[in-house]
């Protein structure tokens, strides 16, 4: 088991013969992913990295089965890639995309709810299971197939916790970027229900920021439903009020979103939490007893 | 980006909402041909900066002769105005606008945010105008009155006259409201805002409701489609630095420490300042050099982090996903060689090719420390800027 994908999940890729859709659907089919197509408007009917090219998602979803697309096409052409994509069936989008406007995203969340559609991103390097399957920006040779859930909202901080699960020989059930924008399709939330539902997932990882209250929702959330043991790092202790830290959701505003606001509510869910982001690994091993 | 007030009620002035007549100028004689062109007795003066306080800070002032509004832009223009909300600089005054006055009966308080939680732009409301709304909403957050508008219909009338009768307005004044509040939704959309705020809207002696001052912050991932406010842009009240790495799509934020900080990744280079300070040293800055971290980017955030004369040593930290840290190490040698750093510089790299990175870096003979982890770093770039 693992959550959102695994070695059966079929995939398309929308932005396909771009630079980005080109290079990272290589590096997917590569890992071992079950790339089945992509879409790219104009060229159906030609073949890209030995897979058919559709001019519709709907009509990739209907030849193909697809459970989830990804998409790498340029921000402003995102809500209509991710409006198309949830219309078509599919039932799971990851939007690695940075830059979509925050009005384009209220839509294309919403209407991704209507239709019971999951969303993750966008702002993201994406999902993967190690071993199995792997959508997005990852590097996918820093993984290992294990029991640790990682949920984070930044790409490189994903790497970091990755590699010290993998340096502790802990390896990962799945991970996940829910991403750094304001409006995210999936929030800590979805992604912690489906961890403690998961029976692979022994333990998980959360990787929070200045910004917003998600952390704080996050940690009363747990309080209530996971079981499982958390280690939690937030970061941004650092930053100064009001200023846009790269992302676009990491924003100190009116006082609110600090890292320590997020550090205190997580402590007081009974979380581990660590200052450091070099101990990660280490915090995993001391809460768990590994 | 910010919009100057003068600017924010130029667009609610193209909506057809209620502001005072003004004329923004850049110099004194203008101000007084504009206070003469108004016409009145009465004028009040504002400085444009990008920061609210100004009033107490004494950027606005009421007047009553044209040569009063000429003699106070004289004596702000080209100065800087330290406020609440600005640091001991303050913002550079290039603007002056000169409105006519208004008789103030009320002063409520109108805004709009994108709101995270709900994933819904929310107008918020509230009698308490004309002063600081986060107070308000701490102290008395019932006085927050809120419409919540569904992004599939957006605004409607009903959630208009909802505010306006919650907040007790008149039947005349409820009509007014209504247009106002579906006016600034329209704009708000139109110009992919993630923050409006009036404050205060004022009720005149009149009865009439009138926008006295106005704020406008907007996304800037939307500046692409947004043209008409790119022209609105004024570089001179944002951080020269900050500027200039933006040109080179570098996110930089100036801090006042001494440990310059580049990293790839927005997460990792927070956690990369956080860990400094952890260690004992102070973050001279916030810069993410992006997924490539080319030869040029490199170069380019060197000289960016080196212009601020606190950095006594810069910490690189580079976790090198789906590119090999050699080629990364070697770009960072090509860049402290051409930009001739002589601080200390210490390079952690992780990932592809990790060790032969470090070997690169070791080999090269110039004063760059290769860090063997996140933690080793730290520790080696507090004590090579002079210890904690």
């Amino acid at each position: 088991m693992s959550i959102l994908i695994d070695k059966n999940t079929k995939v398309i890729c929308q932005g396909f013969t771009g630079a980005q859709g080109t290079f990272h659907s290589e590096q997917a089919i590569e890992y071992g992913t079950q790339m089945v197509g992509g879409v790219t408007p104009g060229k159906g009917g030609q073949t890209h990295l030995g897979l058919p090219v559709f001019n519709t998602v709907a009509e990739a979803y209907a030849a193909t089965q697809a459970d989830a697309s990804v998409i790498y096409v340029p921000a402003p052409f995102c809500k209509d890639s991710i409006l198309e994509a949830a219309e078509s069936g599919i039932k799971l989008i990851v939007c690695i995309t940075e830059g979509i406007p925050t009005l384009d995203m209220l839509v294309a969340k919403e209407r991704c709810d209507q239709l019971g559609v999951r969303l993750i991103g966008p702002n993201c390097p994406g999902v993967i299971t190690p071993g199995e399957c792997k959508i997005g920006i990852m590097p996918g040779h820093i993984h290992l197939p294990g029991k640790v859930g990682i949920v984070s909202r930044s790409g490189t901080l994903t790497y970091e916790a990755v590699k010290q699960t993998t340096d502790y020989g802990f390896g990962q059930s799945s991970c996940v970027g829910i991403g750094g924008d304001p409006i995210p399709g999936s929030n800590f939330i979805d992604i912690l229900a489906m961890f403690q539902a998961d029976p692979k997932t022994e333990a998980i990882v959360m990787i929070g920021e200045i910004g917003g209250t998600a952390e704080e929702e996050a940690a009363a959330y747990i309080k209530k439903n996971v079981t499982k043991p958390v280690v939690a790092y937030i970061a941004g202790v650092t930053a100064p009020p009001g200023k846009r830290m790269g992302h676009a959701g990491a924003i100190i505003s009116g006082g609110k979103g600090t890292a320590d606001d997020k550090f205190a509510a997580l402590q007081d869910a009974g979380v581990k939490t660590v200052r450091s982001l070099a101990e990660i690994g280490n915090g995993l091993k001391e809460l768990t007893g590994w | 980006m910010n919009l100057h007030e003068y600017q924010a009620k130029q667009l609610f002035a193209e909506y057809g909402l209620p502001v005072s007549t003004g004329i923004a100028v850049d110099n004194g004689p203008d101000a007084k041909a504009a206070a003469e062109k108004i016409g009145g007795d009465k004028w009040v003066v504002k400085a444009q900066v990008h920061a609210g306080g100004r009033g107490k800070a004494g950027g606005v002032r009421l007047v009553d002769s044209p040569a009063e509004a000429q003699s106070f832009a004289e004596e702000w223009l080209g100065k800087n105005l330290v406020t609440y909300q600005t640091d001991a600089n303050g913002q550079p005054v290039s603007k002056i606008l000169v409105e006519s006055c208004t008789d103030i009966a009320q002063e409520l308080y109108l805004g709009a945010v994108v709101d995270r939680a709900t994933r819904r732009i929310v107008f918020m409301a509230s009698t308490e105008g004309g002063v600081e709304i986060e107070k308000v909403a701490e102290e008395t957050p019932e006085k927050i009155l809120k419409a919540i508008i569904d992004p599939m219909t957006g605004a409607q009338p009903f959630q208009g006259r909802d505010l306006a009768f919650r907040l007790g307005l008149n039947s005349d004044q409820v009509k007014q409201f209504t247009k106002l509040f579906l006016g600034l939704a329209k704009l708000f959309e139109d110009f992919d805002l993630a923050l409006l705020e009036i404050n205060p809207l004022v009720i005149t002696d009149q009865g009439n409701l009138h926008c006295l001052d106005g704020k406008i912050n907007i996304d800037s991932n939307a500046m692409y489609r947004q043209p008409k406010l790119k022209e609105m842009h004024d570089p001179s009240q944002e951080d020269a630095r900050e500027a200039h790495a933006a040109e080179w799509e570098l996110n930089y934020v100036a801090l006042d420490g001494n440990i310059g900080c580049m990293v790839n990744g927005a997460g990792l280079a927070m956690g990369t300042m956080d860990i400094v300070q952890l260690h004992g040293g102070s973050p001279a800055n916030f810069l993410d050099v992006g997924g490539g971290a080319t030869k040029e980017r490199v170069t380019e955030a060197f000289k960016i982090i080196l212009s601020d004369t606190n950095v006594k040593a810069v910490l690189v930290n580079i976790f090198g996903g789906i590119v090999r840290c050699d080629l990364i190490a070697e770009g960072i040698i090509g860049a402290v060689h051409e930009v001739g750093v002589e601080v200390p510089v210490v390079v952690r790299l992780e990932g592809n090719n990790a060790e032969l990175g470090r070997q690169v870096l070791s080999d090269s003979g110039l004063n760059i420390i290769a860090a063997t982890s996140l933690t080793d770093a730290a520790e080696k770039v507090v004590a090579a800027a002079g210890g904690a």
